[in-house]
Parts: structure tokens; sequence; C-alpha cells
């Protein structure tokens, strides 16, 4: 009788993944078995979780650094550096998330173990796509990412808002998960296998005289992923469901699920597809322009702060898919850069919008905001921060990220691209503007609006995501060196 | 710290302190105890000083011998993947809007107080103080975009916050115009550096210099990577159709940021033309110059006229600026060293008089609580010394020989007599007209009989006079002995006209038909012979 092979398993790489699944299971089974949990635990037990893939991350980057990519479980999962860094921001976005929604489920009143199991689960998705040597694996991840976000989306029992938002998202989801999973079998029903590497090197070394299969799965893998990601124009669903979902899944899609679907885009894309890369930068310029345009002019009309934000990170995607359509290291560079401040700017403005939002997660108004300066110094000055480095103001991670897309749309000589981005911009920072009047102009309609308490767990969200955004605007170097080494490779094949 | 740490070897590198010293204090005026408000205000000027102090000491440790070489220069490495450096070094071009920077903001901070949110508003004024002096400093392009935009949030604030009447549209007009027009330099930059690294075959960099002296461009790419640069400056300038923000913005700025905004903030534009369009695109400047002319030509009437026709003493002067750096421009553009020069001066100039312009004016709105020319009248009797002041700065703003306007303003018209006789007479019309609204409105306000609230109008405080002080003297000294500094611009401007003649085919500069040049200065024109 032959032996059994198994395929080989780099266990250490496969480290965040357990954390963050046995975590998440972990909680699940504690919660169902005791009946009075400390009420602090679920929150403690997701930071730490989140703290934990955090560190690990550390050597294991090293490792990655040291020893090159790496593809196990019969070239399906791989660790490379694009894998790790990636994780890392999934990690930070999670103990964000982790430390806002305690205390938002306490000021609801709403129960509190699941929005923490289904943010591990999700989280764990989130880094099996950005893990995936294989194009099922990476449906796989993107499922497992998705349905928690849905679940979590509903979360908020009596607000109508939330259980609209979730519908839309799901109904909306599902769709986008029917069109990726359609161009994955085309794909492979034109190169012959799912595996990323696979399908890399037959492209490379196979001229298809009939490549009509080929270019029709790629086109509806780019229509799964820009769902995914808010492209216009797929992006219909994000101003509800971000108006109504709870504030702090909020932030976990903004930050977390983009991360994730830029990671998986940049793996499909840019490397197991780049040998046809003309065929899809074209597409990919456009959806870049588009979301920047009408995410900028659309959020210009808005009076709801969250609705305006989440137009705002429609055109944030469009800038990361500068990035992407740049389809080179640089670009790629780019949207590792513009990921990672972009997790921190989003956490920290959903932040102060849960707070400001108050009871009810109802006050999202520009109203809301009036005279916030005059309240709450402390809390607006943060938030002028964090929206200057949304604007991308010079000195700010926000310019960094913004510069790193423009400079490698240029490289590539796009030059169109980059003009719509620059009055997109533009535009966009009247959006900001506008906000900054009502907080520091403007006088509150009545004086009687009381200081909202700002919990510890916030304020550590916008302190941390203050320093950062501005930190990297000043000593950028240490975040570029590590986006430039976590360039995503393909091993196997 | 860690780059001034990196400067070891210098012994003394002044120009990251002065960006360093500003900004450290604002973070200090931020920091200070709530306890102790009247700590705030002493604070920022004790910063100011320090930073007017070290610009003055630039002027006197600039090397004249070392012709139009770039002096105090600091490199350090930011962005090493892209190139990006923190590069800073001054020439005769840029040392005295460093020098001009430094001295207008302890003024402008000791002149007026802001009423409400003190520390705000002087961490603000600290930070737009590093911001501008980064723009006139920095040799890296990508370092000067950074500050050059970076401006924009104070001066925001600043006109948002402590301003008067419908601040927040003006505010906000400010940042969007102002914003807008960059947003396309941006791409222009990162162009100009991506072909060169082309061109050359070597690594990215945004070194002015270095990319200014390989001209690496093809003459059609050039002239659009230089309109992109110049739709930038054209807004900052403002040139006209561009400067709807300006009235807006100066006339509802608080006193302290109208001061700013006219004297320094305006220079940007000019000062980018001059160091990044000129320099960096000699024959698309070229190409282009007609337009310009023409374009500044129109900002010096237009402004004229309609600051003629205004009935708010801000919006005169504010509409006087759009004239005078019409002015600017048009010596900019006539591409010879007279012209040149006298725009560089009257950059100057016209942040000194103006600068004291809107001062007396926010003086007289605190007596007087209007800026109506109407509601004014006589002020003369009841304060004759603050009379006396305006008259000096207005004659200074009109151009009077023996003040400084003079020296500027002649250079200008004498350098576009050379290149272009028919736009000099034409200019000479505007100066004219500068004679017209000014002395029309100082004799509204100031003559004529003193009825109700003019007639008890108080006097100039000391303070006020102390604080007036070195305006005057600069208006006065510039005039009459304009040598210092005539001499430290000339080796630069010399050479940048050179460059311009190098660059472009069949180019020479214009010069008197006569033959001879006109001589500015005895000793200017043997250091630029130096080299």
């Amino acid at each position: 009788m032959p032996p059994v092979v198994t395929p080989e398993v780099i266990w250490w790489a496969l480290l965040p993944l357990l954390v963050l699944s046995g975590g998440g299971f972990l909680l699940l089974t504690i919660a169902s078995l005791v009946r009075r949990l400390p009420e602090a635990l679920p929150q403690a037990w997701t930071v730490v979780t989140g703290l934990i893939v955090l560190t690990a991350t550390v050597p294991m980057w090293d490792r990655v650094q040291s020893d090159g990519p790496r593809s196990f479980l019969g070239g399906m999962v791989a660790v490379d550096g694009s894998t790790v860094l990636v994780t890392a921001i999934l990690a930070i976005a999670v103990v964000a998330t982790a430390l806002l929604a305690r205390p938002y489920l306490r000021r609801e009143d709403l129960p509190g173990v699941e929005l923490y199991v289904l943010l591990l689960m999700s989280a764990a998705g989130g880094v099996v796509m950005a893990s995936a040597d294989d194009l099922i694996v990476l449906f796989l991840g993107l499922e497992i990412l998705s349905i928690a976000v849905y679940v979590m989306a509903a979360l908020h029992l009596r607000r109508i808002e939330s259980q609209e938002a979730a519908l839309k998202y799901f109904v909306l989801g599902a769709f986008a998960s029917a069109f990726l999973l359609y161009g994955m079998a085309l794909i492979y029903g034109a190169t012959g296998s799912t595996r990323m590497a696979h399908i890399s090197g037959y492209l490379a070394s196979t001229i298809l005289v009939q490549d009509g299969m080929l270019l029709a799965g790629i086109a509806l893998l780019l229509v799964g992923l820009a769902f995914k990601v808010a492209a216009v124009p797929f992006h219909a669903w994000t101003p509800d469901v971000y108006q109504g979902a709870p504030s702090p899944v909020v932030a976990w899609m903004a930050a977390g699920v983009k991360t994730a679907g830029f990671a998986a885009m940049l793996r499909v894309l840019v490397v197991t597809l780049g040998t046809h890369a003309s065929d899809w930068r074209p597409a990919v310029a456009v959806l870049a322009a588009a979301s920047m345009v009408v995410g900028a002019w659309v959020a210009v009309l808005q009076t709801d702060v969250k609705r305006m934000l989440a137009y705002s990170s429609i055109a944030h995607a469009g800038f990361i898919l500068l990035g992407v359509q740049a389809a080179s290291e640089r670009g790629t560079a780019a949207v590792y850069v513009y990921l990672f401040v972009y997790t921190l700017l989003a956490t920290g403005s959903f932040a102060v919008i849960t707070t400001v939002g108050g009871r009810g997660d109802a006050a999202h108004g520009l109203d809301a905001y009036r005279g916030l300066a005059r309240r709450q110094p402390v809390l607006a000055g943060a938030f002028t921060v964090l929206l200057l480095g949304q604007a991308g103001i010079p000195f700010t991670g926000g310019f960094v990220a913004k510069l790193g897309v423009l400079a490698a749309v240029v490289e590539g000589r796009t030059y169109w691209v980059a003009m719509v981005a620059m009055a997109a911009a533009a535009v966009a920072a009247f959006v900001y503007l506008r906000i900054l009047v009502a907080m520091y102009l403007e006088a509150p309609e009545s004086d009687t609006a009381d200081r909202t308490e700002v919990p510890a767990g916030t304020r550590v969200v916008i302190g941390v995501a203050c320093a950062g955004v501005l930190l990297i605007g000043l000593v950028p170097g240490l975040l570029l060196d590590i986006a430039s080494d976590a360039v995503p490779v393909l091993v196997g094949g | 710290m860690a780059v001034l740490a990196a400067a070891a070897g210098v012994p003394f590198a002044v120009l990251p302190a002065l960006l360093v010293v500003p900004a450290a204090g604002a973070l200090l005026v931020v920091v200070l105890p709530r306890r102790r408000p009247e700590l705030l205000k002493l604070v920022a000027v004790a910063t100011s000083m320090v930073v007017a102090a070290m610009t003055v000491w630039l002027v006197v440790a600039f090397d004249i011998d070392r012709g139009a070489e770039m002096q105090f220069e600091f490199r350090h490495s930011w962005m090493a993947d892209l190139g990006i450096q923190w590069l800073l070094a001054v020439d005769g071009i840029s040392l005295f809007l460093i020098v001009l920077t430094g001295i207008l903001f302890p003024i402008a901070l000791l002149a007026v107080d802001p009423g409400h949110d003190d520390r705000a508003y002087f961490a603000w004024m600290l930070l737009l103080e590093a911001g501008v002096i980064g723009v006139f400093c920095a040799m890296d392009l990508m370092v000067f975009f950074l500050c050059f935009e970076v401006v924009l949030v104070p001066m925001y604030f600043l006109i948002g916050r402590w301003g008067h009447g419908n601040s927040a549209y003006a505010a906000t007009k400010f940042f969007l115009f102002t914003m807008a027009g960059s947003a396309l330099m941006l791409i222009g930059i990162l162009a100009l550096a991506f072909l060169h690294a082309d061109a050359t075959g070597g690594g990215l960099t945004f070194d002015l210099v270095e990319l200014a002296e390989a001209q690496s461009l093809g003459t059609t790419t050039a002239r659009w990577v230089f309109l992109s640069f110049a739709l930038a400056f054209a807004v900052k300038v403002p040139l006209f159709p561009l400067h709807t923000w300006l009235p807006d913005a100066h006339t509802e700025a608080p006193t302290a940021g109208s001061v700013i905004l006219a004297g320094v903030l305006l220079k940007l534009g000019t000062y980018g033309f001059l160091r990044f369009g000129l320099y960096l695109f000699p024959e698309a400047s070229h190409f282009f110059a007609p337009v310009f002319l023409t374009l500044g030509l129109v900002g010096i009437i237009y402004g004229a006229v309609v600051a003629t026709m205004q009935r708010d003493l801000k919006r005169l002067v504010a509409y006087s600026s759009v004239a005078h750096l019409g002015f600017i421009v048009l010596g900019t553009f006539a591409l010879n060293t007279e012209g040149i020069e006298g725009g560089l001066l009257q950059m100057v100039n016209h942040g000194v008089s103006t600068a004291a312009l809107f001062l007396l004016v926010g003086m007289i709105y605190e007596r007087r609580h209007t800026r109506q020319i109407d509601e004014l009248g006589g002020l003369q009797k009841s304060a004759p010394v603050l009379a006396a002041v305006f008259t000096l700065v207005m004659l200074s703003s009109i151009g009077l020989p023996g003040l400084n306007g003079f020296v500027g303003e002649f250079l200008v018209l004498v350098g576009t007599f050379n290149a272009h006789r028919w736009l000099a007479i034409v200019a000479t019309g505007g100066v004219i007209l500068a004679a017209l609204y000014l002395l029309w409105a100082y004799q509204r306000v100031f003559h004529g009989p003193a009825e109700g609230a003019n007639a008890e109008m108080p006097d100039l405080k000391l303070r006020e006079g102390l604080v007036l002080a070195p305006l005057l003297v600069l208006i006065v000294a510039m005039g009459v002995y304009p040598k210092p500094v005539i001499e430290r611009m000339e080796p630069s401007v010399d050479a940048l006209v050179a460059h311009i003649e190098t660059h472009v085919d069949g180019f020479h500069e214009p010069t008197s038909r006569f033959g001879a040049d006109i001589e500015v200065g005895e000793g200017g024109d043997d250091a630029g012979d130096d080299h």
C-alpha cells in the first residue's frame, strides 16, 4: 500500500488565521456555556486576540523577508510580504473596532457577544483572502468575511435602518459573489486551473487564439471585487449600509473589508492576470475615475455626516484603484500604504462619529457638529486632523498615500486619470471643509447640547489614529519601505 | 530634532531651524497650561522674534561674493523611495522674502489681539510662519509643493474663525480656489521628475537645480508642464481673472490675517513664477510671456479702476494689491534683469507697505467700527499722527520717489519699456490711477470736517506706533538706499536671465536700445561679474 502523502503545512504562517478563528469559536463556546459572562470579557478577549495577531506579524515578517515567500497546503495557501502586511492591517482594524464596540453596545443597550465573534470570523476570512493562492480559497475567504459582516450590519435590533442595511448588503453582496464565482469558473475554463500560479504560468507561456472566455471571466471577477471595495458603478449599497449599520461595524467595513477586498484584487489582477494587464487596466482606470468623481461629487450634496463619509470612502476606493490600475510594483506598494493610512483615518473618523451620534445612533446630521469646537475642543481638534488627513493635506498620512498612487499613475503615463484624481480631490476637500465649518465657524442651534463623554476605548482609537496619521505624514520612510517590500509574489506553478 | 542632528557638520543649520522653531513654538502654545493665558501671546511673540532675528542674521551672513550660488544649503533624505529630500537653501531671490516673512509675523502678532480662542490663534499663526518660510527655502519641488499647500490650512482657520462678516464663505472660497489651482501642479511636478529620470536614466529626483540645469523635457511637454505650474501660481498671485477670492479673503480676514495674506502669502505666487516658472521652463516662459504680460497689465488697470470704485477702505487696499501684483508679473515676464529685479524688489515693497496699510485700516476700524469711506471723514484733526503715518505709507504705495515703492516700480517700468515699449506706457497709466484712488480715499477719510465719532477718534497709541515703526523705517530706508538689497539680489537675477538666454534659442535679454544698461546700485554689477 503506497503511503498517504499529506500536503505540507507551514504552521507559523497559519498562525493569524488559527488565532482569529480559534478565538472566535472559543468565545462563542464560552459565551453559550457560561451563564453570566463578565461584561468586559468579550471585548478584552477580542482586543487581546487582535493584539496577538498583530504581534505575531512581526516575526512572520522577518521570516518572510529572510526565507522568501512560501506556498503550502498543496499550493492552496501562500505567505508573502503582502499577506503579513494585510494581516497586520486587519488586526489593527479588529482591535479598533472592538474598542469602539463595547461603549456602543452599552449605550444602545444591545447584547454583547455576537458582534465580537462575528468580527473575529470576518477578520479570519480577510486573512484567508490575503493568503489565498487559489481562486477557490479566495472565494472561501471572501464568503467567510462577507457573511459575518452581513449579520454585523443587522446587529442593532431596534433600528429599522440597521435591518434594512443588512438586507440590502446581503442581497447585493450575494449577487456580487455570484458574479465573482462565475468569473472564476470562466477563468478556470480558459486556463484549466484555479491555482493562481498555474493560471499566471499558463497565460505567460500560451497565446490564446480565442480569449473571449478569459476576458469575460476577468470582467466578472472585476465586477465582484469592485462591489466589495465599493467602486462606482457597484457602489449603490454603500451609503445606505453605512448610514444604517451600527457605527463601529461601519468602521470595520471601511477599514477591514476594504483592505481585504483590495488585497484580493491585487492578488488576482496584478499578480495572477498581470500578463493581461493591457486588457483590464483601462477598465480599472474607468472604475477609478468614476469612483473618485461620483464619490466626491455626491458627498458634497449630503447633509448627513455618515453618508458624506460613505461617499468619501467611495472616492477613496477610487484613489486606491489608481494604484491597482498602474499594474506596477510602485502602484502595488502605494495601495498598501493607502490601505494602512485609510484604516487609521476610517477607524478614527468613525470613532468620532460613533461618539457624536449619541444614543440611538441617529445624530449624524451636520447640525450635530455645529459648535462642536466650543463644546469639545479636543474631540473637534482630533476630527480636524482626521478630516485634513482624508483631504490629503500635506504633512498628514493622507498626503503620503495620495502621493504614492499619483506617482504610480504618472509613472504609467496615464495623465488623464491623474487629472481626474486631482480634480476629485479638490471637490472632496470641500466636503471635509463643510464639516470643519460646522464644527468651528457655526454656532450650535441651542446652547443646551451637552458634552458627550468620550469613552476610554474610543479615546484610544482616536488618539492612536491621529498620532499615526501625523507621524506617517512627517516620517513616512518606514511605512514606505515596508510597503515596497510587501509586493505579492506567486510561488509554485 | 532628528533633522537637526543630521545636519552635523554645519555649525548651525539655520534654515531647518527657521522651520522647526515656529513649529515648536506652535506646539508649545498648544500645551501651555490653561491657567496662564497671558503666556500664550508672550510665547508666540517671543518665538516669532527669534525667527525674525535669525532671518536678519541670514542677511548679514549672506555672502555677497558667492554670487548666485545657493547658500546655507541643508540636505536630508526624506522619502528615499521617491527621491524626495529636505533640500533647503537661500539665494538672492528668496533671501529678502524670508526676511520679510520674519519681520512681518512679530508685527502682526503684536499689533492685534485675536479677541477669542487665543491658543488656537497663536498656534495657527506660528504654523503659518513655518509653512511660508518652508515655501521660500525649499529647493526640492515636492517639499516646496507640500509647504505651498499646507499654508492653506492655518490661513483658512485664521480667516474663518477670527474674521469678520461672511468669513466662513471667504475662507472656504480661498481654500478651494487655491487648492484647485495647485492640484494640477502636483501632477506637473511628478511628470517632470519621471520624465527627467527617463531622459537621464538616473533615479527620481525633485532637486530644483538639477532639474532646471538638465532641461530634459521636450519643448511641447515642457510647455504643458509649465502651464500646470502657472495655473497654481496665477491663482495664488492672483492674476486677473482668477483674483475673485482675494477681495473676499482680505476683507473678511482679521487684521493680522490681512497683513500676512497681503504681505507674504501673495508673494508665493509671484515667487513661484520666478523660481519655478522661469528657472525650470525658460522656453515655455518665453513662449507664454505675452499671455502673462497681458494678464499682468489687465490686472494693473483693472485693479486700479475697481479700487477707485470701492466704498470699503479695506476692499480698496485689497484691489490695490491686484494692481501691484500685476506690476510684479509684468516685470517678471519682461525677462530682463531690470524687470525681474524690479518685480522682486516690488514683492518686498508691496509686502511692507500693504502690511502697513492693512494695519492702519485695522486701527481705524478698531476705533470707529466701520471701514466705510462715507462714514469716515476729517480724521486728520482728531488723529494727526495716524494721518501722517498713513500719508507716508500711502505715498510709498503710490511709488513716490525717495520711498521704497518707487525703486521697484521704476525698475519694472524700465524693464518693460526695454522689452515691450507699449506695455510700459499703458502700465504707467496704472501708476497714475494708483495715485488717484489712494489720494482720493485719503482725502475723503482724513480731510474735510470731522463730525460725531470722527471728531473724537483717539490718535495712535505708543504701542501701535512702535509696531508700525519698523515698517516705516524700511519704507524710507529702502527708498533712499536700496543698494544693500539690490546687491544681494542682482547676481541671482543675472544668473536667471543668463539661464534663460542659454536655453531659449535666439533669445537675448531685451536691454536698452542705446546699448547701455541702466545701472542700479553701484556694487551690484561687480558682484555679478565674479563668476
